[in-house]
C-alpha cells in the first residue's frame, strides 16, 4: 500500500529562526492524484513546495518524494520530478525549438529523444508554425502551456506547479486543467497550489495550510459537506478566518 | 558534460540575441582604447602661443625661432604694447604668452644673465605646468647652445633619461589601465547581470530544481564570458601594438596568463555580485559604483597611488585592478618574467579564492 504514495510526509517543519514557517505537517499523496495545496499567501505553502523539490532543506521531519529522502536524495528526486512556477519560466530571447532543446538537454535527454519530444509537443500544442520564433512573441497563454509541456519533458513521476494559471484568461485556464487531466491520466502524479477556488473543485484532494498548519485535507467533496457549504471558496474563509 | 556544452550554447544566444550587451562587449573595448590612445593625453602638442618681443635683438629672435620650430607650440600672434597681453588671454586664443623687454639681449651680455617672462593660463593647472616645462626645456636647451664654448668651473648637469617609455607617450599609461577597466567591466558586470536575469526570469529556480548542481549553473552562466573577456583581451592589445605602437617587451604568453587570472578575479567579483543582488538594476548600480569607480579612481591607472592621501593607499590595496596593472604594465612596458611579479599574482590569486569562497557561502544561504 505504502509504495502507491509518491510523496509521504510526516512532521515536517521548516523554521527561520524563531519563525515556523511550515509546522510539522503530515500528509501524502498518491501515485496519478491531482492534489490541491491550497493557502493563503504567506501560510507556508511555496517553502513547504521548496523542501519537496529538494531546494531547501527542512528543520526537522520527514519526507520522500518519489522514493527519495529530502534529506540525503535531492539529487535522484530532482531527477524524478518535473517544476512550474507561478512566474513564467521559460526563456524569452530563445526560440520554442531552442527552449525545448535546452531543457530537455538539461534534464539528460538525447539528440533523438529531444527532437522526438519536441515535434510530438509543438503538434500537440499546435506550435507548429511558430516553433522557430522568440517565445517572447507568444501570447501568454501559449506560453503557460509550453511552460507546463516542458516541466513534463523527462516524463517525471510527479509534477510540481506552483500557481500555474496566475493571470491567465478563464478559456485558457479550462484548457491548462484539460492538459492537467491529460497527464494525471497518464499517471503523472500532480501536485498543484491555486488561488482559485474553483480550480480546487478540479483537485482529487486537497489540503487547506494555514500558518504553517495544515487545517483540513480531504476530497473537495467531502470538505464541503463537513464545513456545510456548497463552494470551495466558503470551506477556505471558514479555515482562514479560524 | 553534454548538458554543459547545452548549457553553453544557450548562454550564446542571450549574449547575441541581446544588442545592448553586444555593444558593452566588442563596442566598448574598441572606442575606450582609441579614445584614451588619441583624445586622452597628458602631451602637448601644437599649444597657440603669443609673442610680445620689445627687445628685438638677434638672442630674442633665435628663441622665438627655436620655440616656433618645435611641434609642440605654435605661434599665432605677435603683440606689440603690454596691454594687449590680457586681451589676448581674456578672448581665449592663446594658453601663453612670451615676454622679452627692451634690454633683454644687450643684459646678457652686459651681465651673463636676463629673464624672460612666461604668462601661462592656468585655469588648466596641469596643462599650465606641462607648457612651463616644455618652454622651460626650450629656454635650457638654447642656453647650452651658447655657452657651448665656453667652459664654467664646477657645474652639475643633469642628464635624465626616460626609461621603458622614452618617448612619454600617455598611452603606454592607458593602455593598461583600459586593458583592466574593460576586462573588469566586461567579467563582472555582465556575469552578475546575467546571473541576476535569471534570478529575476525564475528561470534560476527552474534551474535549481533541475538535476544540474547549482555549481554547474554557476560556471555554465560564466565559461562563456571567459571566452569573450580572451578576445576582448587580445583586441586591446592588437590594436595598441598596431595602431598606438605601444611595445609587448615580456612574454606574450604571460601576459596571456594573467589576463585569464584577473579575469576570473573579476568572474568571482561578478558572482560575488549577483548573490547579493536581487535585481538587474541593482547589479548593474553594484558593478558600476562599486567596481568601476575605485577600479578608474584608486588603481593608479590615472592618479598616482603614491600621490594620494595615506588612507585611500591603503585602500587601494584591496582593489584588485591596482595589482592588474602593476602586473600588465611589467609585462609590457619592461619586459619582466613572472620572478618579479610573483606577490601581485599571488594577491589576485588569493583575492580570487576569497571572492569565490564568500559566493559559495552566499549561495548556500540562499538556497536555504
Amino acid at each position: 500500500m505504502k509504495t502507491q504514495n509518491v510523496i509521504q510526509v510526516e512532521g515536517l517543519t521548516k523554521m527561520f529562526g524563531d519563525f515556523t514557517a511550515v509546522n510539522a505537517i503530515t500528509f501524502e499523496v498518491k501515485k496519478g492524484e491531482i492534489f490541491g495545496f491550497l493557502g493563503a499567501n504567506g501560510a507556508g505553502k511555496t517553502t513547504a513546495m521548496k523542501m519537496l523539490i529538494g531546494i531547501s532543506s527542512p528543520t526537522s521531519g520527514l519526507a520522500k518524494v518519489a522514493g527519495f529522502d529530502v534529506y540525503k536524495e535531492t539529487e535522484s528526486i530532482k531527477k524524478n520530478i518535473g517544476y512550474m512556477s507561478q512566474k513564467f519560466a521559460l526563456y524569452d530571447d530563445l526560440t520554442v525549438k531552442e527552449n525545448i532543446t535546452f531543457f530537455g538537454g538539461i534534464y539528460g535527454l538525447s539528440k533523438k529523444q529531444i527532437n522526438q519530444k519536441r515535434s510530438e509537443l509543438v503538434e500537440e500544442l499546435g506550435l507548429v508554425d511558430v516553433t522557430n520564433s522568440l517565445v517572447s512573441s507568444l501570447p501568454l497563454g501559449w506560453k503557460q502551456k509550453l511552460a507546463f509541456s516542458v516541466s513534463l519533458i523527462h516524463n517525471p513521476k510527479i509534477v510540481f506547479l506552483d500557481e500555474p494559471t496566475g493571470g491567465v484568461d478563464p478559456i485558457t485556464r479550462r484548457q491548462f486543467w484539460e492538459m492537467i487531466y491529460n497527464a494525471a491520466h497518464k499517471g503523472t502524479t500532480i501536485f498543484v497550489t491555486t488561488h482559485y477556488m474553483d480550480e480546487a473543485e478540479y483537485c482529487d484532494r486537497v489540503s487547506i495550510m494555514v500558518n504553517g498548519k495544515i487545517e483540513a485535507l480531504d476530497t473537495p467533496k467531502k470538505l464541503k459537506e463537513q464545513y456545510k457549504t456548497d463552494s470551495m471558496n466558503d470551506v477556505f474563509l471558514k479555515l482562514a478566518r479560524g | 558534460m553534454k548538458r554543459f556544452v547545452g548549457f553553453i550554447k544557450k548562454e550564446f544566444y542571450h549574449i547575441f540575441r541581446d544588442r545592448r550587451s553586444l555593444f558593452i562587449l566588442f563596442g566598448m573595448p574598441v572606442a575606450q582604447i582609441l579614445l584614451f590612445g588619441f583624445a586622452i593625453t597628458n602631451e602637448i602638442n601644437n599649444v597657440d602661443i603669443a609673442v610680445l618681443d620689445q627687445a628685438k635683438d638677434a638672442t630674442s629672435k633665435e628663441i622665438i625661432n627655436k620655440i616656433a620650430a618645435s611641434k609642440h607650440f605654435s605661434i599665432i600672434d605677435i603683440i606689440e604694447q603690454e596691454s594687449s597681453i590680457e586681451a589676448i588671454f581674456k578672448k581665449g586664443k592663446v594658453k601663453a604668452v612670451l615676454q622679452f623687454d627692451n634690454n633683454f639681449g644687450s643684459n646678457l651680455i652686459k651681465y651673463q644673465q636676463t629673464t624672460v617672462q612666461i604668462l601661462i593660463d592656468a585655469t588648466d593647472p596641469n596643462m599650465a605646468n606641462t607648457i612651463n616645462n616644455y618652454i622651460t626645456a626650450i629656454l635650457k636647451n638654447y642656453q647650452s647652445d651658447i655657452n657651448d664654448n665656453v667652459t664654467l668651473n664646477y657645474q652639475i648637469i643633469p642628464k635624465s633619461r626616460m626609461v621603458y617609455n622614452a618617448e612619454l607617450k600617455s598611452v603606454y599609461m592607458f593602455v593598461p589601465g583600459v586593458m583592466t577597466v574593460i576586462l573588469m567591466l566586461v567579467s563582472a558586470m555582465m556575469t552578475s547581470i546575467s546571473i541576476t536575469r535569471e534570478k529575476e526570469q525564475g528561470t534560476m529556480e527552474i534551474l535549481l530544481v533541475s538535476p544540474l548542481k547549482p555549481f554547474q549553473v554557476i560556471i555554465g552562466k560564466v565559461f562563456p564570458y571567459i571566452f569573450l573577456s580572451v578576445i576582448n583581451a587580445l583586441v586591446i592589445v592588437l590594436l595598441s601594438i598596431f595602431i598606438f605602437n605601444v611595445p609587448v617587451n615580456g612574454s606574450f604568453i604571460l601576459l596571456g596568463f594573467e589576463s585569464v587570472l584577473f579575469i576570473i578575479t573579476s568572474l568571482a567579483l561578478g558572482i560575488l555580485i549577483s548573490t547579493i543582488s536581487a535585481t538587474q538594476q541593482t547589479a548593474m548600480m553594484i558593478s558600476l559604483m562599486g567596481l568601476m569607480l575605485p577600479t578608474i579612481l584608486l588603481s593608479g591607472f590615472i592618479f598616482p597611488i603614491s600621490s594620494m592621501p595615506l588612507p585611500l593607499q591603503v585602500i587601494s590595496n584591496i582593489i584588485p585592478a591596482k595589482w592588474f596593472i602593476i602586473i600588465v604594465k611589467g609585462i609590457m612596458l619592461k619586459g619582466v618574467g613572472i620572478g618579479f611579479i610573483l606577490k601581485e599574482t599571488l594577491i589576485l590569486v588569493v583575492m580570487t579564492m576569497v571572492f569565490i569562497g564568500i559566493s559559495v557561502k552566499k549561495y548556500k544561504i540562499r538556497l536555504e
